[in-house]
């Protein structure tokens, strides 16, 4: 291959959708690369102009329009031009102009046309928003399977081992110099030995077996053998192993097959360490699952802060085993359910039972299912129709300053626009909620939207659930019978838009201005979660989650075909990019926050998060044409 | 200087060259060389098909030392086009010195395998015909290509050349303002290859390797034309 087919096919091959391409493939590609240079300020394609290549920025920097001359996007260093026209008519579909003294990589349509068929990953990245994020959406769903986790995720030191010709004596004291409960034994072999490996001293070794401390009890002690006992002479029979690149879950499998509690772990045939029952258990205590009974054992506030390291790393190895985003959103959000019941029985202990019957409900988030690791809080009190005030509300009032203050403690802040069982508004008997939900959905204004917006989304979490049905019946039933409630509630889902996309290291607004980072969910998944929850409410869904609500959305047939895939498919990614980032920050000992520096995005995200905020901005749009005002 | 501004009847033009040479010339190649048509001075740059040229050599003086490598790189001011180009490695006749191994990575084995240039120079010579040269630093391509045609054909190969060093001097050490830099003893402007390329936001290319600068220099005219002239400019005002 010549310099500069290296030279191109070095720099091609960093960026997607070439990344992920063939080595034949790429190189077929930098073959075929033709080049041309544009000087800033000079035109690149105009609207409806022939072309016959794709095009790559190499250096420099292009903004590509609309048809009507708003500004489209931006493009740097390794992003692509004309893969939209090349589809239609091989004509260019977006006028473009360099900004900055730019040379281009010009890759004939026909190479064009076999990566596209050639390379299903090519061909979903170059057709816009939908494929290509599905894709990515649906890829990270297959590789979410929780059996995935890798036993060698569970290795912490490297073999303590010993040879089969040493006496038990000397196995033991290295055990316990080692401080290990196990010990491998290995004898000298030849080169020619098929499950020989090389040692670190160069020679070639063999395991042979495990010798554990309860080896040395029963196959020892018991059988009145001495210190002198050759390792060779007591040995197992059979020696059960797993490779390092087997499932954690395989593991606990061959354990509890064979009935041994140490498992030599190794890379094709070095050991490389062993893993213990208890290693899988402690892994296993990680998990949501333990966590939740864990709460239910606590007997104080200060004993449910002190389990909160372990919902942040609950949260951290959940988005690191590749669990979708609303397997993250269920968990943390039966977490917090969890530990609101425990606050409540802890307060109702000391306290006494509630004089007359009510509900301890959530909304935001949580109601939806939908909690990520930093949140505030969102609760109230739907109180029984019997209740006096004057008799009862300074018993509710303290229960929900005891759970507003755990809850606070355990890291779910004060809401700061007072949605919270202590305010006395949101504490109130069921016939009053009522009334508030209808006065919100007849006679809507910008206070009462945003009340709309936060309680409509609500679920039980201890006490009367139906009272929280017959409000959710409420919901269902009259808003999708009031359009100027709906037309009210679209034009609040469009106060919060999305950035155009990412231009470097800046985040690129719509009119074209960069900022440095972006709140992902005031921008991303909340502007989401409004239109989705817009739509929900216009066909009458009680669904609370938004991936539910999509399904009813897409039942009632609302929205044009392929619209409510799309719709999952942004969130599910705008979603996944924001617990990531949580993820990472948590790792990194920082607050997690939801602000998202673009030098933090990786390319491939930064394709999809476009895709994904376009999503949105034209479901933003739509939005606002399906609900119109309706003329009084 | 032969360009269009230097008509007068001492000065031949590259055009009555071209044609007196294919009449005298013996060696079919070069009779052929000189025979397919050079764009007249007038014709704009934008109209005019050109060959980006690079040669790898032993050393600077071309009577002492001898050509190694050899890219070239097709192109017009709209698109350049690599993989319609050339490249040749050829066995220098003289030997090749450790220093120039460094600077091009080009191995004896790899030099001792190679071909002489005259098994080669035919395919050059046709690579070349009717297209304009384009090279960085005109005393190199030139002077070497026609010493060895002269030693292996015995005859002269001489032809027109767009140099982008000479261009970029232009711009960089002519004005009025370099010269009085120069004066006041500031340090002229680079105008070696990567270094110009700079000024025009060209990436920088990893290694010297005779095609891959053929390539560099192609970007680099195209970026000079689209900077200081325009795609009219007569070709007769940039050749040389």
């Amino acid at each position: 291959m010549e310099a500069e087919v290296r030279e191109i096919r070095d720099h091609i091959g960093q960026f997607p959708p070439f990344e992920s391409l063939s080595e034949e493939l790429l190189d077929e590609v930098a073959q075929s690369v033709e080049v041309a240079y544009f000087k800033s300020g000079s035109t690149v394609q105009e609207y409806g102009e022939p072309i016959e290549s794709l095009r790559y920025v190499r250096s420099g920097a292009i903004e590509v329009y609309r048809h009507n001359g708003e500004l489209y996007n931006r493009l740097s260093e390794g992003d692509i031009l004309g893969h939209t026209g090349l589809m239609h008519q091989r004509r260019a579909r977006f006028p473009a102009k360099a900004i900055e003294d730019t040379l281009l990589y010009m890759i004939p349509a026909q190479v064009f046309d076999r990566l596209c068929s050639a390379d299903d990953n090519f061909a979903d990245f170059v057709e816009l928003s939908g494929p290509r994020l599905q894709s990515t959406v649906q890829q990270n769903e297959r590789e979410n399977d929780m059996m995935v986790t890798r036993v060698r995720r569970l290795l912490g030191r490297s073999p303590v081992s010993i040879e089969e010709s040493a006496s038990v004596g000397e196995a033991a004291r290295r055990m316990t110099e080692s401080q290990v409960s196990s010990i491998l034994l290995l004898s000298a072999s030849g080169a020619e030995d098929e499950k020989a490996f090389v040692g670190t001293d160069g020679g070639h070794w063999r395991l042979t077996g495990i010798l554990t401390d309860q080896d040395l009890r029963i196959r020892v002690l018991a059988a009145e053998g001495t210190t002198d006992t050759r390792l060779a002479d007591i040995k197992h029979e059979r020696l059960v192993t797993i490779q390092s690149d087997e499932a954690v879950y395989e593991a606990m499998m061959a354990m509890l097959r064979n009935n041994v509690h140490h498992l030599p772990v190794l890379h094709r045939r070095r050991p490389v360490g062993v893993v213990h029952l208890s290693d899988i258990v402690r892994y296993e205590t990680h998990s949501s699952l333990y966590l939740v009974s864990n709460i239910f054992n606590q007997s104080s506030v200060k004993g449910l802060e002190r389990l909160m390291p372990d919902v942040r790393a609950a949260f951290v190895r959940l988005v690191e085993e590749g669990a979708t985003s609303k397997m993250v959103g269920q968990a943390m959000s039966s977490i917090g359910r969890s530990l609101i019941r425990r606050l409540i029985e802890l307060a109702e202990a000391e306290i006494g039972p509630p004089p007359v019957p009510y509900c301890f409900m959530v909304n935001g988030s949580m109601a939806r299912n939908e909690q990520s690791i930093s949140t505030d809080q969102d609760n109230a009190l739907i109180i029984d129709d019997s209740f006096i005030p004057e008799e009862h509300d300074a018993w509710f009032a303290d229960l929900a300053k005891r759970v507003s203050d755990g809850l606070d403690a355990c890291g779910y802040t004060y809401c700061t626009g007072g949605i919270m069982g202590t305010n006395p508004k949101w504490r109130q008997p069921l016939s009053v909620w009522k009334r508030y939900f209808d006065e919100w959905i007849s006679d809507p204004d910008p206070e009462r939207l945003l009340h709309s917006s936060i309680f409509f989304d609500l679920e039980a979490v201890h006490g009367e659930e139906r009272f929280v049905e017959q409000l959710q019946d409420q919901v269902a039933a009259k808003g999708q019978q009031s359009p100027l409630f709906l037309a009210a509630m679209a034009r609040n889902a469009l106060n919060r838009t999305p950035p155009l996309g990412f231009f470097r290291t800046f985040v690129m607004e719509q009119d074209g201005k960069h900022n440095n980072s972006i709140n992902i969910k005031r921008r991303g998944t909340a502007p989401l979660v409004d239109v989705i929850r817009v739509h929900a409410i216009a066909v009458g869904s009680r669904a609370q989650n938004s991936f539910d609500r999509l399904d009813d959305i897409s039942e009632a047939k609302s929205l044009p075909a392929g619209q409510t895939d799309k719709l999952r498919y942004a969130l599910e990614f705008i979603a996944m990019v924001r617990v990531r980032h949580q993820a990472y920050e948590l790792k990194h000992d920082q607050k997690p926050d939801n602000n998202i520096e673009p030098e933090k995005v990786s390319d491939g995200e930064r394709h999809n998060l476009k895709d994904a905020f376009q999503v949105l901005s034209n479901a933003q749009k739509f939005l606002r044409f399906r609900y119109p005002m309706p003329s009084r | 200087m032969l360009s269009s501004q230097q008509k007068d009847a001492t000065t031949p033009t590259w055009e009555t060259f071209f044609s007196e040479q294919a009449r005298a010339c013996r060696d079919p190649a070069l009779q052929q060389f000189y025979a397919t048509d050079m764009p007249d001075p007038e014709t704009p740059i934008r109209d005019v098909e050109m060959m980006a040229l690079d040669f790898e050599t032993t050393g600077m003086d071309h009577h002492r030392h001898a050509i190694v490598s050899i890219g070239m790189v097709p192109f017009t001011l709209r698109t350049i086009r690599p993989n319609a180009g050339h490249y040749w490695v050829v066995r220098p006749q003289r030997p090749l010195d450790e220093a120039s191994i460094i600077f091009h990575r080009i191995t004896h084995a790899e030099v001792a395998d190679a071909p002489d240039l005259n098994e080669v120079l035919d395919e050059v010579l046709d690579a070349l015909a009717g297209r304009l040269a384009v090279v960085h630093f005109r005393h190199i391509e030139r002077p070497f290509l026609d010493t060895a045609v002269v030693s292996r054909r015995g005859e002269r190969c001489l032809f027109p050349v767009i140099d982008t060093m000479a261009l970029e001097a232009r711009q960089q050490r002519h004005g009025w303002l370099s010269r009085l830099k120069a004066f006041f003893g500031g340090t002229p402007v680079s105008i070696r290859l990567a270094d110009s390329r700079t000024r025009y936001g060209l990436p920088a290319y990893s290694s010297h390797h005779a095609k891959l600068d053929a390539l560099a220099t192609a970007e680099l005219l195209q970026a000079q034309i689209a900077t200081h002239y325009s795609p009219e400019t007569p070709v007769g005002d940039l050749w040389s």
